[in-house]
């Protein structure tokens, strides 16, 4: 006979053998006999949040910037469902999550106990999977189970939710095991002849482009190296989603910048006019694709994703390659070298007319805006935190909205795991919690959350959390008053009916930081900026940075809804030149 | 077109709906029903019948078959996503056309009326293998198994007869043959 645990002994064993360090949660009724065995485990440090969502953002932020799967701990009822956000949102994004919830004793269930709710339902289609542990005996394996199922093949949250009584009884603990395939979940291996396939069609053609996103990333940082060895070796312009960004360097010459809704002038044309589109790990989001029917009409289309089911999803590909990212460039690689086609000199000649037709598109520099002397602009502030801290090694979070795009837009990433921001789901108030987590796995390194003053507001008290662990986190809101995205849409459809898109009576964010126990700075003169940055990075404290920008600033260049890349809707300078009259603007 | 006022796409015309019959191995763990069921009213997907039971107690293994109907687009989509699910072993499609495949499904019809009126019902049952569970003298509970459409045929035809009440599983399949679905 082994010896006995009770079941929140169990919980962290089983993180230890994970190799957890930090869990992010907030004590609750159903969770205590957890708490209270936390006292014994010296290797897990928990961050006390002051909001479960901050809990699930925080886990998010420390999992997509260390590459490790983030875990949360929070109690029933309420405590399961403010993380639901969190969890929906690491659902959309694919970022490893272990959610551990308390639930009423198994006999109250189904009673309407206190703090009781269907936890498991509730999160059933925001998770990869979940479980309600009714039986002491199935909790190690569990435990492991959801370890494996949130870090294999597309990564993803998991809950476990573990009843009161259950965290009490006692059973024996048994270690991971070298898990054998998952009910086949585990990925099946692409073919030689698909990465075969491939370089015959990267051979043939003439104007290919490299559509790459998240999939890069979650590969793990060597998918990033053999990405930039697979770019340099082909010549292939190459191209990010939102997500993807920092994967291939922002500032090289082959990046062509970020596609998409809000992406380049340079990257959409490509993505339109191509006659071969490598999709690497991205799914051919509607922020992206725009319109289906005029999406790429000239090109080939491939596809390596890990998820079968990313594939032919929105968009029917010619080839389709399933399997990890740094696997299939790897082999794709290896196949180039051996064939030793000399892309590298062949193909220049061969690709250099479509080099020049990008660089015409390059020059219309799409991101352009027009700067003042009197305000600052929010796309200016970017640019001069991204001067200022490009040589430190910097993670950025945002939240979400025009901030955001112009985060995107003007600042350029060139390592992996630098840039967490929530994509799929769109998640307001994302950012801030996201920082804390960052800056916990990184406790030396620089978090700056580029923010907007309505998305940080609805998280603001996870400043707290960074006070209290000290937790140096930047926070530097582009200041506009307006939910700025909301606020540019009702502009472009909405008659400039500006309905409930103004925040009257905002804080005082300087007094805000004050009464947190942090530092406040704020800027109103663009000449003023770049030394109250500069004093924002080398305070050794959290800050809110109240940038206060122009109000009526729109994020340009966009793709207007309803149509494809080529029809972008560029910045108003470029506007008049093109004379986009008000016909256009309707069909925004 | 029309002028899009939103932040999505207009919804792009849609293809010929086909109907299929997805056959789905699973855990039998509490929930999991939920679960498939879950995947095809959270994406949208159409479910026309659904049959499941157990089919392995030692194996704790259970068999779900589900009659959908979609774009083929979408039937690529729920077999993929149906396989990405923890407790699903396996997936299998099958078309009605196919002749390598039989369906069946079952019904319960109780009709009520005079003997004329029950005879007739039986007669009209006759092609379906009836067998009657239950009977006075002025009622009677036929069991027919058949295709799907001629259950619906019936259930139609019966309601003159005096049909009052209908139960049906659902449709289930089987591959002819000596070969099983791997």
């Amino acid at each position: 006979m082994g010896k006995l645990y009770s079941g929140a002994e169990i919980v962290f064993k089983c993180l230890e053998d994970q190799k957890v360090e930090y869990i992010f949660g907030y004590p609750g009724g159903a969770v205590l006999p957890i708490y209270d065995e936390l006292k014994n485990h010296s290797s897990i440090k928990h961050i006390l949040v002051r909001h479960e969502q901050g809990a699930g953002h925080a886990a998010e932020g420390y999992a997509r910037s260390s590459g490790k799967p983030g875990v949360v701990l929070v109690t029933s009822g309420p405590g399961a469902t403010n993380v639901v956000t969190a969890l929906t949102d690491a659902y959309m994004d694919s970022v490893p999550l272990v959610c551990i919830s308390g639930q009423v004793p198994t006999h109250l269930i189904g009673t309407d106990a206190f703090q009781e709710c269907d936890t498991t339902g509730i999160t059933r289609p925001c998770t990869k999977h979940n479980w309600l542990v009714k039986n002491i005996n199935d909790l190690p394996r569990v435990m492991h189970e959801a370890f494996k199922v949130a870090t294999s093949g597309r990564p993803g949250p998991v809950l476990v939710d573990i009843p009161k009584d259950i965290q009490f009884a006692k059973t024996k603990y048994t270690k991971p095991t070298k898990e054998k395939k998952l009910n086949g979940k585990l990925q099946t291996k692409f073919s030689k002849k698909d990465i075969e396939q491939l370089i015959d069609l990267m051979s043939k053609s003439k104007k290919p482009i490299f559509y790459t996103g998240g999939g890069v990333i979650n590969s793990g940082p060597k998918a990033s190296e053999l990405l930039r060895e697979l770019a340099s070796l082909t010549g292939f312009p190459i191209t990010s989603t939102l997500q993807g960004l920092g994967a291939f360097p922002g500032d090289d010459t082959q990046f062509i910048g970020m596609l998409g809704m809000h992406g380049t002038y340079e990257a959409n044309n490509a993505m339109h006019d191509c006659d071969l589109l490598i999709n690497i790990g991205a799914r051919f989001d509607d922020r992206i694709t725009g319109k289906i029917d005029e999406f790429s009409p000239k090109s080939k289309k491939v596809h390596i994703d890990i998820d079968p089911s990313s594939i032919n999803k929105i968009v029917k590909v010619d080839l389709s390659i399933v399997g990890d990212v740094a696997e299939v460039i790897n082999s794709t690689i290896k196949n180039l070298k051996k064939k030793n086609l000399n892309l590298e000199k062949s193909n220049k000649q061969k690709i250099s007319k479509w080099w020049e037709q990008i660089q015409k598109w390059r020059t219309k520099q799409s991101l352009n805006f027009i700067n003042s002397d009197n305000i600052i602009k929010p796309q200016f502030a970017v640019q001069r935190l991204y001067e200022l801290t490009k040589n430190t090694d910097t993670y950025i979070t945002t939240e979400v909205g025009q901030h955001q795009m112009w985060a995107a837009q003007h600042y350029k990433f060139n390592k992996p795991n630098r840039w967490m921001t929530s994509g799929g789901l769109g998640t307001m108030g994302y950012g801030l919690p996201a920082a804390v987590g960052v800056q916990v796995a990184h406790p030396k390194k620089l978090v700056v959350d580029i923010a907007g003053e309505a998305s940080v507001l609805m998280t603001i008290q996870e400043m707290s959390t960074a006070v209290q662990y000290n937790l140096p986190i930047k926070i530097f809101i582009l200041n506009n008053q307006y939910m700025g995205m909301v606020r540019q849409w009702q502009e472009l459809l909405h008659e400039k009916n500006y309905s409930e898109s103004y925040s009257a009576a905002l804080p005082d964010f300087v007094k805000l930081a004050e009464a947190y126990g942090c530092v406040g700075i704020r800027a109103t003169k663009p000449g003023d900026l770049d030394e109250k940055i500069e004093e924002m990075i080398n305070v050794d404290k959290p800050v809110i940075f109240d940038c206060q920008v122009d109000p009526h600033e729109n994020c340009f260049p966009m793709i207007p809804s309803g149509k494809p890349h080529n029809q972008m809707l560029l910045a108003p300078k470029d506007q008049e030149e093109n004379k986009i009259t008000g016909k256009g603007k309707a069909l925004v | 077109m029309t002028k899009s006022k939103s932040a999505y796409s207009t919804p792009t015309k849609q293809g010929k709906l086909d109907t299929h019959i997805i056959v789905v191995w699973v855990d039998n763990e509490s929930g999991v029903l939920a679960r498939v069921v879950g995947l095809f009213s959270g994406r949208g997907y159409n479910i026309e019948s659904l049959a499941v039971a157990e089919i392995d107690s030692k194996q704790n293994l259970s068999r779900i078959t589900i009659v959908t109907t979609g774009t083929p687009q979408v039937i690529e989509q729920i077999k993929l996503q149906l396989k990405k699910l923890v407790p699903v072993h396996k997936v299998a499609d099958f078309t009605r056309e196919d002749k390598k495949v039989i369906f069946k499904e079952m019904a319960l019809l109780k009709i009520v009326g005079n003997s004329v009126k029950i005879k007739k019902s039986l007669n009209a049952c006759k092609k379906y293998n009836p067998i009657i569970l239950d009977k006075t003298n002025k009622s009677v509970v036929i069991q027919i198994t058949a295709l799907r459409r001629d259950i619906d045929k019936m259930t139609k035809n019966l309601k003159s007869l005096g049909l009052v009440s209908t139960s049906r599983t659902g449709a289930v399949a089987m591959t002819r043959g000596a070969e099983i679905f791997k």
